[in-house]
């Protein structure tokens, strides 16, 4: 698989203060990454960096084997801004035109992500008159415009309804599907889940983790939670045989880690009828986020 | 804000074109003349405060409302943001000049006729205008981006109005009466004066009576002062102050 976006080492300091410290992870062609973090870790630095608008103190970043802010670099970026601006006095359909004449795109492409967005019956109106969410859709839909190879969302589904995230993340699925690497900044850890391919976390400019979500809670160690309904009266003696607590007269819960997840599903099994449902549920992101961030693991 | 400035401007100037007219007829002076010398007086002021009223924010507000960052990520050089943003304001400031002086050329053809009239002040006028008023476009750029607040551009680019066409003047004055025609009043003062392009405007656009009264005084045969010097600072300022812009909006970082 291509690399599209390849950052070693990079670091950005202000005087004594270090924003982004030593920093290296790459994205290949149509590999969906989550970049997570509190504010103030370093995500949005670390995108203006790829987009070349701050310099690096040392280190290096490839957009499609060209440095950041390159003519190459910018012409295979999408970008949208974490508060995205538009001028107010412009219709959707002119501002998005404008985009695609920098682009120099075909002034259709405009049109048709207009209606991709949703946004054809509002395509007219002065963006001015825009909801946030409205104003989202067309950051989005200046950010996919042509396909880029790169596109980077920052915070991008801030603002929008529901219904609307999952729109978005359809049209994420369909660019990266399509090729494109897409690196996505977002807090809304719960929809990130499912959506993503890998799961970077940054704390204080240091990017603690990096990998999908299975080898996250490997690595982090966080116990994997087993709630078993037995049939009734037999609860006592299930939490004796496996070592969990008794919640009621049929729930017993225990907890257990990752690689032992198979060894503690094979004992239930071997207990027979006395077990009527068995629910399984790992970490969640939210669990793991606030682990690895508070622990600052290190993880290669 | 371009439409405001331009109707101020056509108000002004068409009321002093108006005095003018009643002067010339007086005088028996070509009434065009009278007219531009009087626009000239008025526009040293405000053309320079037009310019910068139109480009403090250009640069400092695209940072603040966040689209600096979104322009610079699409393949577009700054130079060419720039450049795009000077052509624009240049039209408005160019549109908003030409009507005031048509408006003013109309007033003086009603009252007086087109017999004897020289348009040559007005269209001097008319150039020189768009000379001072594009360097001073240029200057506001470059305090727009070196200040990023467009609160704090807009107070800085009075300040520098202030000092360039008002304050300017009065030191140059005052520095003339301590002097009393000893070795700055012609060895410096011409270079000075011809240095700041309002200045530079201001008497190209007099009338020869007016200049030899002001020079006369000062060093006449002084070559800066002639009118290739002035043409030379009125025409480099433009360049000077948008390369200025350009060096400083580099390195800004959106």
């Amino acid at each position: 698989m291509m690399t599209t976006l390849k950052i070693l080492n990079s670091r950005k300091s202000y005087g004594a203060l270090e924003v982004v410290s030593d920093v290296s992870f790459e994205v290949a062609a149509g590999e969906r990454v989550a970049l997570l973090g509190h504010n103030g870790a370093g995500k949005t630095t670390l995108i203006r960096m790829i987009l070349g608008l701050t310099p690096l103190t040392s280190g290096m970043i490839k957009v499609m084997d060209h440095a950041p802010g390159s003519r190459v670099a910018r012409c295979s970026i999408g970008y949208l801004p974490e508060s995205v601006a538009f001028q107010g006095a412009l219709s959707g359909r002119e501002q998005l035109r404008h985009f695609a004449r920098l682009k120099s795109l075909p002034i259709q492409k405009a049109d048709d992500l207009l209606e991709r967005v949703g946004l054809a019956h509002a395509a007219d109106r002065k963006i001015r008159t825009y909801s946030k969410g409205m104003r989202q859709r067309v950051g989005l839909a200046q950010a996919i415009l042509g396909k880029p190879k790169l596109a980077l969302l920052d915070e991008p589904t801030s603002g929008l309804d529901p219904i609307s995230r999952h729109e978005f993340y359809d049209i994420v699925q369909e660019l990266s599907d399509g090729g494109t690497a897409v690196l996505l900044s977002s807090h809304a850890l719960t929809e990130l889940a499912s959506r993503t391919d890998r799961i970077a976390i940054m704390s204080k400019g240091k990017l603690v983790a990096n990998a999908d979500l299975t080898t996250l809670r490997r690595q982090a160690a966080m116990p994997i939670n087993v709630r078993i309904t037995t049939t009734s009266k037999e609860s006592d003696r299930v939490a004796g045989e496996m070592g969990g607590t008794r919640k009621n007269g049929q729930v017993v819960e225990l907890t257990c880690l990752q690689n032992e997840k198979m060894a503690t599903l094979a004992r239930l099994t071997a207990l027979g009828s006395i077990i009527s449902d068995v629910e399984i549920s790992p970490p969640s992101l939210e669990e793991l986020y606030r682990k690895i961030s508070s622990s600052e693991l290190e993880m290669k | 804000m371009g439409d405001d400035s331009g109707c101020t401007d056509e108000f002004v100037c068409s009321g002093f074109n108006a005095c003018g007219g009643a002067t010339a007829g007086n005088l028996g002076v070509d009434p065009l003349t009278v007219a531009a010398t009087s626009i000239t007086t008025l526009s040293v002021y405000l053309v320079p405060l037009i310019a910068l009223l139109l480009s403090f924010d250009a640069i400092a507000g695209e940072i603040e409302r966040g689209t600096l960052a979104l322009n610079l990520a699409y393949p577009l050089s700054r130079a060419q943001i720039l450049i795009g943003k000077f052509l624009a304001h240049f039209l408005v400031l160019a549109f908003a000049v030409a009507v005031g002086l048509m408006l003013s050329a109309a007033l003086v053809i009603v009252q007086n006729g087109l017999v004897g009239l020289s348009f040559l002040p007005l269209v001097r006028l008319f150039f020189t205008s768009l000379a001072l008023g594009a360097t001073f476009l240029g200057i506001g750029y470059a305090v727009s981006a070196s200040v990023r607040q467009p609160g704090v551009a807009s107070g800085v680019v009075i300040i520098i109005w202030l000092v360039l066409v008002v304050l300017y003047d009065l030191s140059l004055l005052g520095v003339l009466v301590a002097d009393d025609g000893g070795g700055f009043t012609t060895t410096f003062f011409p270079y000075f004066l011809v240095a700041n392009p309002a200045d530079a405007f201001r008497l190209l656009n007099m009338p020869d009576v007016a200049v030899d009264a002001l020079t006369s005084g000062v060093n006449a045969a002084s070559p800066v002062a002639g009118t290739w010097g002035l043409l030379v600072s009125l025409l480099g300022w433009p360049f000077f102050a948008l390369l200025a812009a350009w060096l400083v909006f580099r390195k800004v970082e959106p």
